[in-house]
C-alpha cells in the first residue's frame, strides 16, 4: 500500500492543494473561557462547507482564526498550505489576496459608495491597474452579485439589508478570490431574498470555481447549497459530512438540530423540490 | 510572478485580423494590458483564447469588452473561460460611472442655498428643541416621581466631579501665567501690587468661567453628542419611545440640569484655583506673601465681579449641554454622523459661549458693574 508510506513532498503539496483550509488542534481562549479545544477541520477544494453550531459555540471565532484576525492560543492553521501565523508580511498579503470575506453586517465602509468600497481592495493590492478598468471591474462585480447597476454610486446607508449583503459580497469577490468566507449571509433576509442569495452563492461557486466556508443558522441554506456540513459543539468540530451522514451519528445536539420541527420542515421542502 | 498577460495581432488571409491572447489573464497579471489594448488598430475579426494559461473574471471582462468594441468573435475558449465569459457578458450597462458633475457657477450658488437652508432649519430645530425641554421640565414639575434622580447624580459625577483635576490644573496654570505676565508689564509703572487686582478681577469675571465652559464643552458636550448619537443609531432612543419613556426626559433633562449646576460650581472653583495660582507667583516672584495676596483680593475685587461670573456660568452650561444634546438627537443614518455631530456640538457650543460672553461684558458694564 502506497498510502502507508511517508508521503513525498510532492504528494504532500498535492494533498494541500486539494484542501485550501486545514485546521489542526486549534485552541482559542478568552481569559478563562475556552472557546475551542483541540479543534480540527479540513475543507475540500471546490466545496461549499456549511458550519453550524449553537449561539456562542465559536463559529465566528473559528472564521476569524482562519483569516488571521484572532491569534489562537495553540494549534496549526494552514490556508493554501501556508500557515498565516508563520507567514512574513509579503506572504501574508499574498494569502489575503486569495480570499474574500463577507462579514455579518456587510461591514461596508460607510463613507464610501458601493463602487468605491469594491475599488478599495483593488487599489490596495493592484495599484498598477488603471482607474477606468478598476471602475469597470467594480461595476461588473456589483452586477455579478445581483445588484442593479446604479447601486454602484449609492452609499451603504441608502441600501436595504439584503442589498448591503450583496454589496458586501461584491467587495469580497473584488480580487477574484479562490476562497470565500460567508458569515451568516442569509441572517436577517426575508425568505425570498435568502433563497435568492443561496442560489447566487451556488452559481458563483460554479462559475468562479470558489471554495466556500459558510457559517449559517439557516437550515434551508444547509439543505439547498452545502456540499458538506461541519458541526461545532463541545468546543470542537464533532462531525463533518453530508447531512444524511450527519443524521446517522447519534449525537443528541445533531439529532435535535436536524430532527427538530424546523429541521424536518427544511428537509421536507427540499424533498418536495427534488420531486 | 514572472508571467504576465500578453497579446499579439496577426493578419489572416481569410479576412480581418486575429487577436491572440496568451499567458495568464488574471487580475494579478494583467498590469497595463488595458492601456495597451486601447492602442490596437481595428478591425479585429476574431479573438483567439487558445494560448491563455489561466483566466479569471477580469480577463473574461477584458475579452468581452474587446468583442463589443470590434464586433469580434471569440474562438478557442476553454470551458472555464466560456463560463466566465457568459457570466460577465450580462454585466454591461449604459449607466455612467459617476453622476455628471455640474459646472461650478451652478454648483456654488446651489451649495450656498443648501447651506443657508440648513442654517435656517438648524435655528428652528434648536428653538424647537428648547421648547421640548421646557415642556418636559413642566411635565416633570407636575409629576416629580418621573424625575430621574439617579441619572442626574451620575451626570453630576461625570460632568462635575471627574472634571475637577483637569479644570483645577488648567486654572492654576492660567493664574500663574496671568500673574507672571501681568507683573512684567505693571512693573514698568512700578505697580506690581496691582497684579492682585488683575488676577482677582479677570479670573472671577471672565477667564475662570470662560475657560471652564470651553473645557466642559470639550469634555462633556462632546460626550453628550456621542452618547445620544450612538443611542440613536442603535435604536435605543426609539426603544425608549416605544416603552413610553420620553427621551428628552430621560436623556436630555438630566444632562442639561447637571451641566447647568456643575458649570456654576466648576466656574467658581476654577476662579478660586486661578487666584491661588496667582498668589503662588506673587509669593515667589513679587515678594507678596501668599496669605497677604489672598487677603488683598477681598479688598480690591468688588463683589459684583463674583456675581458677573456666577450669572454667566449656568448660562454657558446650558448652551454647552443644549448643543451636545441637540446634535446628539440629530444623528441619523450611519456612524460617520456621530463624529460629524460631535464636532459640530463642540464647535457651536464654544462659538456661542464666546459670542455671548462679549454681550455679557458690554451688558454688565452698561448696568454699572464695570
Amino acid at each position: 500500500m502506497i498510502l502507508e508510506h511517508q508521503p513525498s513532498p510532492a504528494m504532500h503539496e498535492r494533498f494541500r492543494g486539494d484542501h485550501p483550509i486545514v485546521v489542526e488542534g486549534l485552541v482559542n481562549r478568552f481569559g478563562d473561557f475556552t472557546v475551542h479545544e483541540d479543534l480540527s477541520l479540513t475543507v475540500d477544494r471546490g466545496e461549499i462547507l456549511g458550519v453550524v453550531g449553537g449561539s456562542g459555540s465559536g463559529k465566528s471565532v473559528l472564521m476569524r482564526s482562519i483569516i488571521g484576525l484572532q491569534k489562537p492560543a495553540a494549534g496549526e492553521i494552514e490556508v493554501f498550505g501556508r500557515s498565516i501565523a508563520d507567514a512574513d508580511l509579503d506572504e501574508e498579503i499574498g494569502l489575503r489576496s486569495r480570499w474574500g470575506v463577507l462579514f455579518q453586517g456587510g461591514a461596508l465602509f460607510s463613507t464610501l459608495t458601493v463602487g468605491e468600497n469594491i475599488e478599495v481592495p483593488l487599489k490596495q493590492f493592484y495599484p498598477e491597474i488603471g482607474g477606468r478598468l478598476r471602475r469597470e471591474i467594480a461595476r461588473y462585480k456589483v452586477m455579478l452579485s445581483g445588484l442593479p447597476d446604479d447601486a454602484v454610486n449609492k452609499y451603504p446607508a441608502e441600501l436595504s439589508g439584503g442589498m448591503r449583503k450583496r454589496a458586501g459580497l461584491a467587495r469580497a469577490l473584488a480580487l477574484d478570490p479562490e476562497l470565500l468566507f460567508l458569515d451568516e449571509p442569509t441572517a436577517g433576509l426575508d425568505p425570498i431574498g435568502a433563497a435568492k442569495f443561496d442560489r447566487l452563492t451556488r452559481e458563483l461557486k460554479q462559475t468562479l470555481g470558489l471554495t466556500v466556508f459558510l457559517i449559517t443558522h439557516d437550515l434551508d441554506t444547509l439543505y439547498e447549497i452545502c456540499d458538506r456540513v461541519a458541526v461545532l459543539a463541545d468546543r470542537r468540530v464533532i462531525a463533518v459530512g453530508t447531512i444524511p451522514e450527519l443524521l446517522e451519528t447519534d449525537h443528541p445536539w445533531i439529532d435535535e438540530y436536524f430532527n427538530g420541527p424546523r429541521g424536518r420542515a427544511a428537509r421536507a421542502s427540499m424533498e418536495r423540490d427534488r420531486k | 510572478m514572472s508571467e504576465f498577460a500578453q497579446f499579439s495581432v496577426e493578419e489572416e488571409a481569410g479576412g480581418g485580423a486575429v487577436l491572440a491572447l496568451s499567458g495568464p489573464w488574471l487580475l494579478s497579471t494583467i498590469r497595463d494590458v488595458d492601456q495597451r489594448l486601447a492602442s490596437i488598430e481595428g478591425p479585429i475579426a476574431r479573438i483567439d483564447l487558445t494560448a491563455i494559461s489561466e483566466i479569471d473574471t477580469v480577463g473574461a471582462w477584458l475579452a468581452c469588452r474587446l468583442t463589443r468594441q470590434h464586433g469580434a468573435q471569440i474562438v478557442g475558449a476553454s470551458a472555464r473561460a466560456m463560463r466566465l465569459l457568459s457570466a460577465v457578458e450580462n454585466c454591461e450597462s449604459e449607466h455612467e460611472f459617476e453622476p455628471p458633475t455640474e459646472p461650478f457657477w451652478l454648483r456654488i450658488p446651489r451649495e450656498m442655498g443648501i447651506l443657508v437652508g440648513k442654517g435656517w432649519q438648524g435655528a428652528i430645530g434648536v428653538v424647537g428643541f428648547l421648547g421640548q425641554i421646557l415642556i418636559a421640565l413642566g411635565t416633570l414639575i407636575r409629576h416629580p416621581s418621573r424625575f430621574r434622580g439617579k441619572a442626574l447624580v451620575r451626570q453630576f459625577e461625570l460632568v462635575g466631579v471627574e472634571a475637577l483635576p483637569i479644570i483645577g490644573l488648567m486654572s492654576f496654570l492660567i493664574g500663574i501665567v496671568i500673574a507672571q505676565q501681568g507683573s512684567v508689564q505693571l512693573e514698568q509703572f512700578g505697580a506690581e501690587a496691582l497684579t492682585i487686582n488683575l488676577v482677582g478681577r479677570i479670573t472671577l469675571r471672565e477667564l475662570g468661567v470662560l475657560m471652564t465652559a470651553i473645557m466642559v464643552a470639550g469634555r462633556s458636550g462632546s460626550a453628550f453628542a456621542a452618547q445620544i448619537g450612538t443611542m440613536k443609531l442603535t435604536e435605543e432612543v426609539d426603544a425608549m419611545r416605544t416603552i413610553g419613556i420620553s427621551p428628552v426626559e430621560a436623556l436630555v433633562i438630566p444632562r442639561i440640569l447637571a451641566c447647568v449646576l456643575m458649570m456654576l460650581l466648576l466656574g467658581f472653583y476654577a476662579s478660586v484655583v486661578a487666584i491661588v495660582g496667582g498668589a503662588v507667583v506673587g509669593d515667589l516672584l513679587l515678594g507678596i506673601p501668599f496669605w497677604t495676596f489672598l487677603e488683598r483680593i477681598k479688598d480690591v475685587v468688588p463683589v459684583h465681579d463674583l456675581w458677573v461670573g456666577l450669572i454667566k456660568a449656568p448660562v454657558f452650561g446650558l448652551i454647552v449641554a443644549l448643543a451636545g444634546c441637540y446634535h446628539g438627537m440629530q444623528v441619523k443614518g450611519d456612524s460617520e454622523q456621530v463624529g460629524l455631530r460631535t464636532t459640530m456640538a463642540v464647535v457651536s457650543a464654544i462659538f456661542a459661549v464666546i459670542v455671548l460672553d462679549a454681550f455679557f461684558a458690554v451688558f454688565f458694564t452698561e448696568v454699572g458693574w464695570g
